[in-house]
């Protein structure tokens, strides 16, 4: 773009790194203070927390989040080869793969969890009249749950609409490289699940 | 880009993606913003030395009233004053024109920070117009009282977010995502767009202590944005994370906070460091003594800093071996610090040393920061710090730190490339006189408080009157001596601004090299047009090559010169 400097790692890969190991410390925070009071407390693995969680229903989205980066990956290959047809096609299949997962978070998974009576929030009443109950640890795994799947999921919109502009700015062949960067941080948003989707579902 | 393209006045002054004017935009606010936090400043001191003034514009402090403005005091100089003024601003200055490049690696996302930062700006000053005024919890933010002040539980979310607590925590949060967008900027332009031939060791100083500050701020800051959040979830949607009935634990946002708190003060600290860097060897006329060492140094102390935060936690009822633990690396960061004074120092040692305002300041840096690196270990150690926690000894201690860092350091960098920005020299004789009124009025206020912080006297109190033992004559005496001296210091601003206004539009023409410095900014036109160089500047050496005996007739050897 310049022809006064010169050009070392692409400026852009180096960005979005540097972007994804911020990002990585700020889950990082999230999942640590989850991992303190996991350890705290076994009441987290309990039926009413996480046992209350539908494995069945949390492998196929972990399966569906994998095949999208899959397509993800595929898209940067045709990128490459500078196929724009095809790499907007498996880009079209990333996004559609990621709003499928988006739909069944929060279409079956968060309310068959209303529906169970989890919410976010915890009761202050109940808090006051016995501080520290199996009550109040069970709310703080539910608080923990949707803490770290809603920023999960605001991830994965933020990822689906960067794929979806960057699939918009290379229709004329420029650009192919944002590929790359868009595959790479939707690469952090299955990373990120990859280790959410253990801690929160399968550790009980 | 193209290098010299005409641009409409929109584009110039206000969304502009210049990376030279994008950092007048955060150090004018930044500036702002700091005089805005020292009044709050001002009105707190008076009403500890005269309990019960009518204060102008403010009235008569309740302890309320009181708390908010010691809160923001803090927030303000910290996250809307030390950062956008020594990071945002100076980086966004120095790095491109020091490098040799014609503009940061991403200039729209450089402009995208700033304005992100302008929201973060515009949301602190909303949290005053909430019901209930600003936060008044503290600038920790340390629940649980940060989780309760000012929420209804049985409310709405909007409610609870419409209050100045949470407010503030959301402001602080904008704030942190847009120093985080900056710092990727930093570190792309850096490791990219070095000049030709400028090989790392051939940076200057402070361009590496400004990426080694961004380094720390981006790998700490998370916890506290995700702290922070949570903090947040628990005012407006009434979680427990950090409520001990509902199993949480308010102990884990203070490990959060300061993860990123401890390594924030060394985010403000490395800049000043390489201000007074670059600036000592231009007025002694010799080179960085161990420059080298200086960057390995200040590499080292960039990584220890990420594991001192429970320092700040020693009365918290933290386990005492982990206390003993952050005791001994809070003393270990002392050494790379020592070793970069007395490098600094040694670099002026037979020089031809040359005391213009810029070095003054540096002076300044260097003889005052001494005071509160020294006590940082009185701190530091466990043992002692069980007693002078929370008293006026830590508020000394840490003015001691930052003041010389953000201000003795910051006016350094603002009269030392004042004449590359606008073209014009500032003016001697005002500038020295602002630095010795600043000096005597910043000493008159936090010197006597070490005193009667070791004597016991407790911050967070806003009316000592009723506390007999705090009411003795030398200690009522302390207390008005140091709030003369904070409205001196305040007041001696004003012939900054003065200064400011006259140098600017009249001041003696600079020149491209008025200091006959090395580095690569000096190459440019002063003020650098759009696109900063005529033609790119190569590098052949390091920066501080003075009184090379092998460069005859000048005693100082530019980077771009063969």
């Amino acid at each position: 773009m310049s022809d006064v400097t010169i050009e070392r790692v692409p400026k852009g890969r180096l960005g979005v790194w540097l972007l994804i190991a911020g990002e990585i410390v700020i889950f990082g925070g999230f999942i640590a203070s989850y991992i303190l009071a996991r350890l705290e407390y076994p009441e987290f693995g309990s039926k009413e927390a996480a046992g209350d969680l539908n494995i069945v229903v949390g492998t196929v989205n972990t399966l569906i989040l994998l095949i999208s980066n899959w397509t993800m990956v595929k898209a940067h290959e045709a990128a490459l080869e500078k196929n724009v047809a095809k790499a907007k096609s498996f880009m079209i299949y990333t996004l559609v793969l990621g709003l499928l997962f988006l739909g069944i978070k929060l279409g079956y998974e968060w309310p068959t969890d209303f529906s169970h009576g989890h919410t976010i929030s915890s009761s202050k009443a109940i808090a006051d009249q016995a501080p520290g109950s199996e009550v109040m640890k069970v709310s703080l795994f539910w608080s923990y749950y949707f803490l770290m799947t809603g920023f999960h999921g605001l991830h994965i919109v933020v990822g689906s609409l960067v794929i979806f502009f960057v699939m918009l700015g290379i229709s004329g062949g420029q650009n192919l490289h944002r590929v790359e960067l868009a595959g790479a941080y939707w690469h952090l948003v299955e990373l990120v699940w990859v280790i959410l989707f253990p801690m929160l579902y399968l550790i009980q | 880009m193209s290098a010299h393209h005409e641009q409409s006045f929109i584009s110039k002054y206000v969304f502009s993606i210049d990376h030279k004017y994008i950092a007048k935009q955060y150090t004018v606010t930044g500036m702002i913003f700091a005089f805005i936090g020292g009044l709050f400043a001002v009105a707190f001191r008076t009403q500890l030395a005269w309990p019960g003034t009518n204060i102008p514009f403010i009235g008569v402090l309740d302890g309320m009233k009181y708390n908010m403005l010691v809160t923001n005091h803090a927030m303000i100089m910290f996250f809307w004053a030390g950062m956008p003024i020594l990071l945002a601003g100076l980086g966004n200055f120095v790095i491109p024109l020091m490098l040799g490049a014609d503009d940061m690696a991403f200039p729209k996302l450089n402009m995208l920070s700033y304005w992100i930062f302008f929201v973060s700006a515009v949301l602190l000053i909303l949290s005053f117009m909430a019901p209930g005024g600003g936060a008044a919890g503290g600038w920790t933010m340390y629940p649980p009282l940060n989780a309760q002040q000012g929420v209804d539980p049985d409310a709405n979310f909007l409610v609870n977010l419409w209050t100045g607590g949470s407010l503030l925590i959301l402001a602080v949060a904008v704030e942190f995502a847009s120093m985080l967008l900056g710092g990727i900027n930093f570190l792309v332009t850096s490791l990219n767009m070095r000049a030709k031939g400028m090989k790392l060791m051939d940076v200057p100083a402070v361009v590496w202590m400004i990426n080694l500050a961004t380094v720390d701020f981006m790998f700490s800051v998370g916890p506290l944005i995700s702290g922070a959040v949570m903090l947040l979830f628990d005012r407006i949607f009434n979680t427990g994370f950090y409520d001990p009935a509902r199993g949480g634990d308010p102990i884990l946002f203070q490990h959060l906070f300061w993860f990123f708190g401890h390594p924030e003060v060394y985010v403000v600290l490395l800049p000043a460091i390489g201000i007074v860097a670059e600036i000592v060897p231009t007025f002694s006329r010799k080179p960085l003594f161990a420059s080298r060492w200086i960057i390995i140094m200040a590499t080292a102390s960039a990584f220890i800093a990420f594991i001192v935060w429970a320092h700040h936690q020693f009365v918290a009822g933290i386990d005492p071996r982990m206390a003993e633990f952050f005791s001994i690396t809070t003393i270990i960061i002392s050494v790379p610090f020592a070793f970069i004074f007395f490098a600094v120092i040694a670099t002026m040692f037979k020089g031809q040393i040359e005391v213009k305002t810029p070095m003054l300041w540096a002076l300044g840096f260097l003889v005052f920061f001494l005071v509160g690196g020294v006590t940082g270990i009185f701190n530091g150690s466990a043992g002692l710090d069980m007693y002078i926690h929370d008293t006026y000894f830590v508020i000394a201690h840490f003015h001691y730190t930052l003041i010389p860092a953000v201000f003795f350091a910051g006016l350094a960098a603002l009269h030392f490339w004042f004449p590359k920005a606008t073209g014009r020299m500032m003016n001697e004789t005002l500038g020295k006189l602002h630095f010795w009124i600043t000096s005597i009025g910043f000493n008159m206020f936090a010197f006597p408080l070490f005193f009667s912080g070791l004597y016991g006297e407790h911050r967070r109190i806003f009316n000592y009157s009723s506390y007999q033992p705090m009411m003795a004559d030398w200690i009522i005496n302390i207390r008005h001596v140091a709030t003369i001296g904070a409205m001196i210091l305040a007041a001696a601003q004003v012939l900054l601004f003065i200064n400011i206004i006259l140098s600017a539009t009249s001041g003696e023409k600079a020149g491209k090299n008025p200091w006959k410095c090395n580095t690569l900014e000096w190459v440019a036109d002063s003020p650098p047009p759009h696109g900063n160089f005529a033609t790119p500047p190569s590098c052949y050496r390091g920066p501080y090559e003075y009184s090379n005996p092998k460069r005859s007739g000048s005693d100082f050897w530019p980077q771009n010169e063969q």
